[in-house]
């Protein structure tokens, strides 16, 4: 009896030990998150409607980002007012300028070449319906962001023109990011196919569009 | 039948849809005056205004131009004495002149815009008009002066 009881308090002792060492791990993982999840948490209203986890959707942009940071998708996401061409993103022949509403300015507005649809052959203006680039008060940068960076960007309204979750959603029919699978002679598509980036682009949104660590 | 007006003249249309503007201008319609040059809208040598815009004819479909108003260099006046035309005279802008057409038609479009247009402003809207004669002092010199031209004409 006397062992006995001289055991019991081990046992509660490793007990609370054991248990300390599972909320150790789990504080770990949750602070491994912690940029994540903060940043979710201060993201409003976006987020309704929203099932959260970070791991499926950290996940999911990595599809996304290897799509926007392709050559049909970021030449039209400059860094700068000069939108870009080519599989190698060179800046623009005849370097057009944005303008303030995204379709160029003066006698160099987009549509003055690029028509509502691929002019047939190589080296010829590419076109979709309403080419243009993003007006200048909501650039939304694609070229040089790191996909925290950019992850940050898209759901950020005061970046990415107010749109909130269904508007981002629907954005991945938009009939000119969809052009990028339809891309004409001589231009690469992007590396996955519509059907999936539109996948990887809601389960991203809908699991709390969290942000890859820096 | 689908018609379009070309210099304030209306044309039916009865060619393929996909036939390149360019082609019915010179071709059905008889106005030499806009060239061809690349075909691919990288020179500029064809441009015309297409509801006013300064489009590259050699790229545009007539499907795109049906029941729009084009305007080419031959109407881009009554007697030839635009701003533009009287300046480009007055400079002596041309060499061999063939790129001036689609020149004068972006030059156009810009002091529309822009009427007492900086050299930014002209570079920033002739940068897609390619001259082999290399003439891009005398068509800046052109512009600055049909600007004056178009201000003393009020």
């Amino acid at each position: 009896m006397e062992l006995y009881k001289e055991k019991r308090p081990l046992g509660k002792i490793r007990f609370t030990v054991t248990l300390s060492v599972i909320a150790l791990f789990l504080i770990g993982i949750v602070s491994a998150f912690s940029e994540e999840a903060s940043y979710a948490a201060t993201s409003g209203g976006i987020y309704a409607a929203v099932k959260k986890d970070s791991v499926k959707s950290v996940n999911a942009f990595k599809k996304v980002y290897a799509v926007l940071q392709s050559p049909r998708c970021m030449n039209c996401h400059p860094r700068g007012d000069i939108p870009l061409q080519g599989d190698d993103n060179r800046l623009h022949a005849m370097f057009p300028k944005r303008g303030a509403d995204g379709k160029g300015i003066l006698a160099m507005k987009c549509t003055n070449c690029h028509q509502t649809e691929n002019t047939v052959g190589l080296k010829t203006p590419p076109g979709s319906p309403e080419w243009h680039l993003p007006a200048a008060t909501m650039k939304m940068v694609f070229q040089g962001r790191s996909a925290h960076e950019l992850a940050k960007q898209l759901v950020d309204p005061k970046q990415n023109g107010n749109k909130n979750l269904k508007a981002l959603i629907a954005h991945a029919d938009d009939g000119l990011v969809k052009w990028g699978w339809n891309p004409g002679e001589g231009r690469t598509s992007p590396p996955i196919s519509h059907a999936e980036f539109k996948e990887a682009w809601i389960t991203w949104l809908t699991t709390g569009a969290y942000a890859p660590k820096q | 039948m689908n018609s379009i007006r070309i210099n304030k003249k209306k044309y039916t249309v009865d060619v393929d849809s996909e036939m390149p503007l360019l082609w019915f201008l010179r071709d059905h319609v008889g106005l030499t005056g806009t060239k061809y040059g690349c075909g691919v809208a990288q020179c500029g040598a064809c441009v015309v205004h297409l509801d006013g815009e300064a489009v590259r004819s050699c790229v545009t479909k007539m499907k795109r131009a049906i029941g729009k108003e084009v305007i080419t260099i031959e109407g881009l006046s009554e007697h030839g004495d635009h701003p533009l035309q009287l300046a480009w005279k007055e400079v002596d802008v041309p060499q061999c002149g063939y790129c001036h057409a689609g020149q004068i038609m972006s030059a156009a479009v810009l002091l529309r815009e822009r009427p007492d247009p900086t050299d930014q402003d002209i570079d920033d809207a002739m940068t897609g008009n390619i001259c082999r004669c290399g003439t891009y002092s005398r068509i800046r010199k052109a512009i600055h002066h049909a600007a004056e031209l178009q201000k003393q004409k009020g």
